[in-house]
């Protein structure tokens, strides 16, 4: 379809390209080990979080700089998250969900950079990490309250009758969870990064080339917004899901 | 939780090396150039491998080095406020008492002053009342003695007198040529002086 475009207009739209992934240092072949865009773009993000939490709280001070106030603001917004919707005892977890948030937060923004590579793109990294996210809440609910997990499935405020039925809609709505938590993510990242170069790829003709600029300016900006929301989303569930694993009944 | 995470990757990049394997050829090529990037099974292992490790070391920095520093930046801050909120208030405290302290002796200087001024007046006063009555006392004295001389020197001007108009009187009597009596003639100046006198 891309093809055919091309040769009709003489426009290029390449708007998946940038989410290739390549190996780093030549070769066609993508191991499970080799250094590729996506090993070299974590890098990059795991960089950016050691560099604001770790070396923008070096001085330690009282009266924070900017850096330390970007970190301590971040770790205040996870740690109030957490405590206002799982409870106290979702503090526990704190790290985890720090680390889940830094790490998409930080590369969704990394993904804005021109020429970058955004790793939360992938629905393979999303799907990791929404499974991931998936699993221990699992695992925590029933290591928490045993059988009495599955009170979440029952719900005991509707009439007896129709509770089964209630039971078999809300198994399934769990099992989404995942699917839904990955895609939303992925999804928004895919939609943003490519209807950005779509509308890049329209300034090659002069007539529309400043509607085509102002256009990626606007999507630009949007999508510093949606990089923050997508991940604050996905923080916010994680949290949700937690809340339902230390406290299932309803 | 992270070991689970691990084993979940392990197990899909096993799988899919395999898959890949089989079929390297048509799979990798024909999703590079058709279709989302992201469905490209081949890269899966690859993407999902360094994702674990990513994440294991940002969560192994953030868990042992960041977070416990930055707890400990904001409860210290935290607690420099509220040591510096107490401070305050001690100080305050400490103000008010020394607002009282100099008010207390502020008021403690008057009432001694007053106590003072009081007590100098009242000493004032007794030497003034002694001073009166010693210079009252004197002034009768004064007044007595003078009073006396006084009395003295009327007694003597009027024997003067007397003596004066006995002699006087007889003198003249002698000179009418009358025989002069001296006691008839002093009977009678008496009587004379004594009614002017009166």
């Amino acid at each position: 379809m891309a093809t055919e475009m091309e040769e009709a207009t003489g426009l290029t739209f390449h708007p998946m390209d940038q989410f290739i992934v390549k190996p780093l240092f030549g070769g066609g072949e993508v191991h499970w080990y080799t250094p590729t865009n996506v090993t070299l773009w974590m890098a990059v993000v795991a960089l950016a979080i050691i560099a604001l939490l770790v070396m923008g709280t070096r001085g330690r001070a009282i009266v924070p700089n900017r850096a330390q106030s970007v970190a301590e603001l971040s770790y205040g917004m996870v740690h109030k998250m957490i405590e206002d919707i799982a409870g106290k005892d979702g503090l526990k977890y704190f790290p985890y969900i720090m680390t889940l948030f830094m790490f998409i937060t930080v590369s969704n923004f990394a993904g804005l950079l021109p020429k970058a590579f955004t790793v939360t793109s992938h629905i393979a990294v999303t799907g990791v990490l929404a499974l991931a996210v998936f699993v221990s809440v699992t695992a925590i609910g029933f290591i928490k309250n045993g059988a009495h997990f599955l009170d979440l499935f029952w719900v005991r405020s509707a009439p007896l009758a129709i509770r089964p039925v209630l039971a078999v809609i809300e198994v399934i709505s769990y099992f989404v969870r995942p699917v839904s938590h990955s895609i939303r993510l992925a999804g928004n990242m895919i939609a943003g990064h490519a209807v950005i170069k779509v509308f890049a790829g329209f300034a090659a003709i002069a007539a529309v080339a400043p509607v085509s600029i102002l256009a990626v300016v606007g999507m630009y900006a949007f999508e510093i917004l949606v990089a923050f929301i997508q991940a604050y989303v996905f923080t916010i569930l994680t949290c949700v899901y937690l809340k339902d694993a230390l406290h299932p009944s309803h | 939780m992270i070991s689970l995470l691990q084993e979940a990757a392990q197990s899909v990049a096993e799988h899919t090396e395999a898959a890949a394997a089989h079929g390297a050829d048509q799979a990798g090529h024909a999703a590079e150039s058709t279709g989302l990037p992201q469905l490209d099974i081949a890269t899966f292992p690859n993407q999902i491998f360094w994702l674990v490790v990513t994440l294991l070391a940002l969560y192994w920095v953030l868990s042992n080095v960041a977070l416990p520093r930055i707890a400990a930046v904001i409860s210290d801050r935290q607690g420099a406020i509220t040591g510096d909120l107490m401070a305050a208030e001690e100080f305050k405290q400490k103000a008010r008492e020394a607002e009282a302290a100099y008010d207390q002796a502020l008021a403690d200087a008057r009432s001694e002053a007053a106590k003072i001024v009081a007590a100098n007046r009242a000493e004032i006063q007794k030497e003034l009342d002694a001073a009166i009555a010693k210079a009252d006392a004197e002034i009768a004295a004064r007044t007595a003695e003078s009073e006396k001389r006084i009395a003295e020197i009327r007694e003597s001007a009027v024997t003067d007198a007397r003596e004066v108009a006995r002699e006087v009187t007889a003198e003249l009597v002698s000179s009418f040529g009358g025989n002069a009596d001296q006691a008839a003639v002093d009977q009678a100046v008496d009587n004379r002086i004594k009614g002017a006198v009166q």
